[in-house]
């Protein structure tokens, strides 16, 4: 009786956007994601926390089905965006990736031109209709992903002449510019200084108005600045999931409390 | 002693020193590894290396020096008249030679004693038969002043030999004892070892680059031979011209170089009253005739045509007519193969790949001959399947071209797949993370990605294919021409050269010189795609990290 109604509630609440439900990921033989129930909302921005390898980034690219692209990876269990089951036979796992865009743990920029880089999902999308509609998603992009300042005047010098931390700003303007409804992004702060953080933080906090985002993060300030909901990953298994304030303040499970108080990670 | 137990001698000794040089290591330290500068390890090295590298370079130059110190001393002694009018020395010697080696072999194998060997007398024995005996042939009968110098150059080859060995073992055992009293707890043992192994990598390194010099010296010198005698040739032709009548009525016929023939030279100053002299001019008349000559017909007897351009124009036909063939063919497997194919069909496909560029390439002529040859003519020539009558005869530029593309389809293939493999897959993730599919993926990112690289071994595909001649010489016929046709036959530089060069040329008449400015221009070609697609290679490489 009690399930029915929540599973009820489920449905009803459209401002579910994600829904995974039992979700295990295998490389091989080994269990990378253990038996993981999350529903993300829309319109808001949650935060994935953990130690290192405890397989946030893979649950974050069971979201937009990048596992497929690696062979061992075996993906089980039942995510939804929108209601609609992301690992059905009928779903184009292209499709897909156009509506949930992903920002890569290593800035990966294309050998190609700064500009190319960002027009490249835009020109393949068919989302300009003319050279001029190009530049202006591209300077809309770079100047969202802090970027433009720095590389206006370069615009035509390749993207892995860039520093670290401007390729990172470039990936990101990269999947912005595809006006994706959901943006996944792998520690997207990782080599920027304080100021180009604060302003993709920014961006984040401007996308979280159309958009909903999954952001994985090593910085519990980041974490704690940035998201409304949080949850933290240990060992494959998602130990605990809630509103980011209740996570810091008053965490239930005795292992988020010694990791956001720095006792294990 | 022979060389080869003197080897193994020195070799025993440097294991043997080896050993010692450890354990001296260890003792001098009094067992505690940590007082050593260096592992004990390369206090022993140490010792071998100074055992082996002088005693081995001491052998090396030994047996090259003595023979030839033996037997510049036997051919002194060996009195002028004793050779035959129409033989020379040098012949003689060979002789002496074989006579030694042959009293040699007969005493190892036991037909004689030393004694015997020594003390034989040209006439009181017949040697000829007792060494037949022992396998050994000997021409002639032997004459007493052969036999004499034979006796010689054994006598010191032995006593040269026996002081070869001395002074080998000696040099060893030298090295042995310096670098053991060396060794001590301070001594930089490692820095020695590391030292003897930067020199033998640069030896290496030098023997690579001096062959490749030697070889381009000795094509430069030929090339500048083949291009005087051309440029004294076309002198020789203004210089008839000139003086037309006056040659006739003394009734001299210049047809050869006549530079080296002085009395002729005199003669020719006398009769026209010009010194013959060779200009610039004429040298750039040969440069001209040679790389602008659009004839080729060489005959040995003069008056032949040299022109590069119908050889050059052929081997460009054939080779663009290959690089047609195994660049899409080539390119488009290994993107199936890299990109594509499941683990279990790349196991089966690359091994197929590789087993084709290991056929020799004289099969692959061989299958130009008889099965694409026949087959294109059957489409293409008279009365063929298609009724164009393009084709006269199975050897065309066709043939060769389409069964070198397929020589070298695997060529461009794993080189493709190991570039296209190169490209990171973060690089591949980005792409699709934006949603583009796998065919937008190749095109956009991993081939422009890749194009350096590909590039590249295209270029090193078209240098394969300039260079090659098996294919050719059966697949292309040998005829040179100039022509639009690619069911005609043509023929490439490298298949001219093997033309020039076999049957009994005479080697110094420009017919067969040219041979060796062919090989100039082809190696300056093949050289420049080589350095050019290196560079393109090498600049590909810098553009991940
Ligand atoms: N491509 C892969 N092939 C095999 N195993 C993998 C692969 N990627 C990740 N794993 C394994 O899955 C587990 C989770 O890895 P994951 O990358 O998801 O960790 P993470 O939480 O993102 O860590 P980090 O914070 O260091 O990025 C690790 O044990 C890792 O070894
Ligand atoms: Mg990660």
């Amino acid at each position: 009786m009690n399930d029915m109604r929540r599973l009820e509630r489920d449905v009803d609440t459209s401002d579910i956007k994600i829904s995974a439900k039992g979700v295990q990921v295998y490389y091989g033989d080994n269990h990378a994601i253990k038996d993981v129930d999350v529903s993300i909302a829309d319109k808001t921005v949650t935060a994935f926390i953990g130690p290192s390898g405890c397989g946030k980034s893979t649950f974050l690219r069971c979201i937009n089905r990048m596992n497929d692209t690696i062979d061992v990876a075996r993906v089980e269990g039942d995510i939804r965006i929108d209601g609609e089951d992301i690992y059905d036979k009928a779903v184009d796992p292209v499709q897909l990736r156009a509506k949930v865009g992903m920002v890569f743990q290593k800035p990966n920029p294309f050998p190609k031109s700064i500009y190319d880089n960002v027009a490249y999902g835009p020109k393949i999308h068919g989302l300009a209709q003319n050279k001029a509609g190009l530049d202006e998603i591209v300077e809309k992009s770079l100047r969202r992903a802090a970027l433009w300042d720095e590389a206006k005047d370069r615009l035509n010098e390749p993207g892995t002449g860039l520093s670290g931390g401007q390729q990172q700003r470039l990936c990101i303007a990269r999947a912005v510019a595809t006006e994706p409804e959901i943006l996944l992004m792998d520690e997207p702060c990782s080599a920027l200084d304080p100021i180009a953080t604060a302003q993709v933080e920014e961006l984040i906090d401007e996308l979280r108005q159309s958009y909903s985002v999954v952001i994985v993060t090593h910085s519990m300030q980041q974490a704690a600045r940035v998201s409304q909901k949080t949850a933290f990953f240990h060992l494959g298994n998602l130990v605990e999931y809630g509103q980011t304030g209740d996570i810091f303040t008053n965490p239930q499970d005795p292992r988020t409390e010694s990791y956001i108080t720095g006792r294990i990670g | 002693m022979s060389s080869f137990w003197l080897f193994l001698i020195i070799v025993s000794l440097a294991v043997i020193g080896f050993f010692v040089g450890t354990s001296r290591a260890m003792s001098v330290a009094s067992g505690d590894k940590r007082k050593l500068h260096s592992l004990p390890s390369y206090y022993g090295s140490n010792i071998a290396i100074f055992t082996i590298v002088p005693s081995f370079l001491l052998l090396v130059i030994w047996m090259l020096a003595q023979p030839l110190i033996v037997s510049s001393s036997v051919r002194s002694h060996i009195p002028a008249d004793t050779i035959d009018p129409g033989s020379t020395i040098g012949l003689v010697m060979s002789d002496v030679q074989r006579l030694a080696n042959g009293l040699d072999v007969a005493v190892s194998q036991g037909f004689m004693t030393e004694e015997d060997a020594r003390s034989v007398q040209a006439g009181s024995s017949d040697i000829r038969a007792r060494l037949g005996q022992a396998g050994v042939v000997l021409g002639s009968s032997v004459r007493p002043e052969v036999l004499q110098a034979a006796q010689e150059y054994r006598t010191m080859t032995s006593t040269g030999d026996m002081l070869r060995a001395i002074f080998v073992i000696g040099i060893a055992l030298a090295g042995f004892a310096y670098a053991f009293r060396k060794t001590s707890v301070t001594f930089r043992a490692r820095n020695t070892v590391e030292k003897t192994i930067y020199t033998l990598l640069l030896g290496a390194a030098s023997i690579a680059i001096l062959t490749t010099v030697g070889i381009v010296l000795s094509l430069i010198f030929t090339t500048g031979e083949f291009f005087s005698i051309q440029a004294c040739l076309s002198e020789v032709d203004n210089y008839e011209q000139t003086h037309l009548a006056a040659l006739r009525a003394a009734d001299m016929n210049l047809q050869n170089c006549p530079l080296g023939n002085v009395a002729l030279l005199d003669q020719m100053t006398s009769v026209t009253g010009e010194t013959f002299s060779v200009t610039t001019g004429d040298y750039l008349s040969a440069f001209a005739d040679f790389f602008f000559g659009t004839t080729w017909s060489p005959s040995f007897g003069g008056g032949s045509e040299l022109g590069i351009l119908p050889l050059l124009w052929g081997t460009f036909y054939i080779s663009v007519i290959a690089l047609l063939v195994a660049v899409p063919i080539g390119l488009f497997a290994a993107i199936y193969l890299s990109e594509y194919a499941s683990s279990p069909v790349r196991a089966f496909a690359k091994p197929m790949l590789e087993v084709l560029a290991g056929i020799p390439t004289i099969v692959y002529g061989l299958f130009a001959l008889l099965t694409v040859g026949p087959l294109l003519v059957s489409a293409f020539g008279d009365d063929g399947a298609l009724g164009l009558n393009w084709m006269q005869g199975g050897t065309a530029v066709m043939t060769a071209g389409l069964v070198m593309g397929i020589m070298l389809i695997p060529f461009v293939s794993s080189l493709s797949d190991d570039i296209i493999n190169a490209v990171p897959q973060a690089m591949r993730d980005g792409s699709l993370g934006l949603g583009a599919t796998h065919s937008e993926t190749i095109r956009q990112v991993v081939l422009p990605a890749a194009l350096p690289g590909i590039v590249g071994a295209i270029l090193l595909a078209a240098s394969r294919a300039i260079g090659e001649t098996m294919i050719v010489v059966l697949g292309a016929g040998a005829a040179a021409r100039l022509s639009m046709n690619p069911f005609d036959a043509m023929t490439t530089v490298t298949a001219k050269i093997v033309s020039q060069l076999t049957g009994d040329a005479d080697f110094s008449s420009p017919e067969a010189l040219v041979a060796f400015a062919l090989g100039m221009t082809l190696f300056v070609i093949t050289l420049g795609l080589n350095v050019f697609a290196l560079y393109i290679v090498r600049k590909y490489r810098e553009q991940y990290e």
